[in-house]
């Protein structure tokens, strides 16, 4: 299994191909060799996911209660948020390469929805608001609670997406031993 | 309508903080993730201004919302902050991760309050 995976990364050696002479315009930059943060089609998907992450924050935001005028709807969407881009981001990255199909989940669902959908710019106007309303500990529980709630569900995200990761594995490889059986 | 554009400022802003992020991410040669860091800085100073500038009705209150609530939160983000602070914890760049989480925090409501402030000038 593993030499197979090996194999597979190794690039594609086409016949003829070591008599061709080297590109000296390899390196040059072109739309082939762009970062993709410069590549049209993948700053619009970001900006999908922006348009639908943004949205629902602001739902969420007018629908969830603010007791005594602390920022509770932020907190909330911020540590989920946090949590959801630990599971998918691990979870891709133990699937494979960021290319293909991984790559357009992780743009449109990572960068550009989650991304949006939680803030940090409302985080540091709401805490500036509890300070300016001499609310000082309420200031510093909010943040104290959002940095750590954030790593925490991050750290947690993560642990969850290498769970599920490991799972389809374990289940792909049964999969595999029981075909594999039967085609003997 | 004003919703609608909201929705649309977010992906702006999404886009924005894709493209940047980018850039800067390119030319840093430090582990420690100074685009996201320089977004939320930004953003944070930005939604100060725009705060004040709302409080002291010199503009709309939908433009709050429009720039604040969709371009300014869309470009701006938490999850990823939060992410990459895990990662520092994960390849043992401790007081990375400090940084990252206390020295963000503690810069963005700074540039937020120094950007309310210019509007009371």
């Amino acid at each position: 299994m593993a030499l197979a995976r090996s194999e597979n990364m190794e690039p594609e050696s086409l016949p003829g191909m070591d008599s061709l002479p080297v590109d000296s315009d390899v390196d040059t930059p072109g739309p082939r060799h762009r970062s993709i943060h410069l590549h049209p089609g993948f700053v619009v998907l970001v900006m999908l996911g922006g348009c639908f992450g943004a949205l629902a924050r602001y739902g969420l935001s007018i629908t969830l209660p603010v007791p005594g005028g602390w920022p509770l709807p932020t907190l909330l969407i911020n540590v989920c948020g946090a949590f959801a881009l630990g599971a998918l981001l691990e979870g891709l990255s133990r699937r494979g390469p960021d290319l293909g199909w991984s790559r357009f989940v992780r743009l449109l669902v990572g960068t550009g929805f989650m991304g949006a959908f939680t803030t940090y710019s409302t985080l540091a106007v709401d805490a500036m608001h509890l300070f300016d309303a001499d609310r000082p500990v309420a200031a510093l529980t909010y943040v104290a609670l959002s940095i750590v709630g954030g790593v925490a569900a991050a750290l947690f995200g993560i642990w969850v997406g290498a769970k599920y990761h490991r799972f389809v594995a374990a289940r792909n490889r049964r999969v595999l031993a029981i075909t594999g059986k039967e085609s003997k | 309508m004003t919703v609608l554009l909201l929705a649309l400022a977010g992906g702006v802003g999404a886009g924005l903080r894709f493209i940047v992020d980018g850039l800067v991410r390119a030319r840093a040669r430090t582990a420690l993730p100074v685009g996201t860091i320089l977004i939320n800085v930004s953003g944070s100073l930005c939604l100060g201004l725009l705060t004040g500038l709302v409080a002291g009705h010199y503009t709309d209150s939908s433009w709050g919302l429009v720039l604040g609530v969709g371009l300014l939160g869309g470009y701006t983000t938490f999850s990823t902050a939060s992410f990459e602070t895990v990662r520092l914890i994960q390849s043992r760049r401790t007081w990375f991760a400090v940084v990252n989480s206390l020295g963000t925090v503690l810069a963005c409501v700074l540039a937020a309050t120094a950007g309310f402030a210019l509007t009371l000038l």
